[in-house]
C-alpha cells in the first residue's frame, strides 16, 4: 500500500538520520564515536548524515578536545526535537489510517 | 512506504532509544558469583567470631577485638574485590557477545551514578570504624549499597531498582536489630544476589 509522504520530514527520509535523531532525543548529548558504535556505520557515512542534520539546525554540534583527540558532542536542538516528534506523529497517523 | 516498513522503523527507533539510555550487558551470572563469594566470606567470618564448644554455639570474641577485627576486614575486602573483578569480567564478556562496546556513554553514566553513593557510604563507614562504632557497619553497607543500586538502576534494567530497595530495607532492619549483622549480610549480599542473579540470567540471557 503506497501512501503519501507529504507529512514526512525530508530530513528523516534516511534511516540513519532518523536513528541519530532518536538517540539524541533520548540523551542529553552523545559523542561521535559512541554514535558510530551504536549505529554500526562508517565514519564517513555518519559524518555526512550529521552534516545534513546540522544544516537543518536539528542538532547542535559542540567540538572540544580531550588531550589531542577531537571529541565532538552532538545534542538535539529544540527545532530537531519538534521535527522528530512531528515525524513520529505522522508515522503513527499512517498506521491508524491503514487500520480502517 | 509499506506498513511493515513503518513498524520496523518505529521498532528501530524504540530499540535505539532504549539501547542508548540503558546498559543491558549486565550479567546475571556475576550476581550469582558475588552471592556465592559473600556466602563463603560469611562462613569464614562466622568461624572467626563463633566457636563451637561442647555442642553449644556461642560468641567467644567480640567484633571490636583487633585480633578478630583485622581478619574480618580482610575477608570482607577479598569478597568485595573478587565480586568486582568477576562482575567486570563477565560484563565485558557479555558486551562482546552482544557486539557492544562495554565502555560507552551509558556504562559511564551507570558507573558514575553508582560510585557517588558508594564512595560517600564507604567514607562514612570508615569514619565510624575509626571512631569505634562497629555496630553500624553491617547496616550502613547494606543501605549505601542499596542506594547505589537504586541510583544506578535508571541506566540499566529496572529490576536492579528492586534489588536496591530490598538491600535498603534489610539495612534498616539490621540497624534495628543489633548483633545480627552477619545474618543480614548473608541475606543481603549472599542470598539476594544469588536470587536476583538467577532471575536476571533466565530473564535476559536466554
Amino acid at each position: 500500500m503506497k501512501v503519501s509522504l507529504e507529512q514526512f520530514d525530508k530530513a528523516f527520509e534516511n534511516r540513519i538520520r532518523l536513528q541519530v535523531m532518536s538517540v539524541l532525543v533520548a540523551n542529553d548529548n552523545y559523542d561521535f564515536n559512541s554514535l558510530k558504535d551504536l549505529l554500526n556505520v562508517t565514519d564517513g557515512n555518519l559524518a555526512s548524515h550529521l552534516k545534513a542534520l546540522e544544516k537543518e539546525e536539528y542538532i547542535i554540534v559542540n567540538k572540544t578536545f580531550v588531550g589531542r583527540k577531537p571529541n565532538t558532542q552532538y545534542a538535539a536542538s529544540q527545532k530537531g526535537v519538534d521535527a522528530f516528534k512531528k515525524h513520529l506523529e505522522a508515522l503513527e497517523n499512517l498506521i491508524k489510517q491503514q487500520k480502517y | 512506504m509499506k506498513e511493515n516498513d513503518i513498524y520496523s522503523e518505529l521498532s528501530s527507533i524504540r530499540n535505539l532509544m532504549e539501547r542508548s539510555t540503558k546498559f543491558i550487558s549486565l550479567s546475571g551470572l556475576s550476581g550469582i558469583m558475588a552471592g556465592i563469594y559473600a556466602l563463603i566470606g560469611a562462613w569464614i567470618a562466622y568461624k572467626l567470631v563463633y566457636t563451637e564448644d561442647s555442642g553449644l554455639l556461642y560468641r567467644n570474641v567480640y567484633v571490636n577485638d583487633p585480633l578478630v577485627w583485622w581478619p574480618l576486614f580482610l575477608v570482607a575486602a577479598v569478597v568485595l574485590i573478587l565480586s568486582l573483578v568477576t562482575g567486570i569480567w563477565l560484563t565485558i564478556r557479555q558486551a562482546k557477545k552482544k557486539g557492544e562496546n562495554f565502555w560507552n556513554p551509558v556504562s559511564k553514566r551507570l558507573l558514575l551514578s553508582m560510585i557517588i553513593p558508594l564512595i560517600i557510604g564507604g567514607l562514612l563507614i570508615l569514619i565510624f570504624i575509626f571512631r569505634g562504632y562497629y555496630g553500624i557497619i553491617s547496616s550502613s553497607c547494606l543501605i549505601f549499597y542499596g542506594l547505589a543500586l537504586i541510583s544506578g538502576s535508571q541506566f540499566t534494567f529496572s529490576d536492579v531498582k528492586w534489588l536496591g530497595f530490598c538491600e535498603v530495607i534489610l539495612g534498616l532492619l539490621a540497624a534495628l536489630l543489633p548483633g545480627y549483622g552477619l545474618f543480614f549480610w548473608v541475606i543481603g549480599f549472599g542470598v539476594l544476589h544469588i536470587f536476583y542473579g538467577s532471575i536476571m540470567h533466565f530473564k535476559y540471557n536466554q
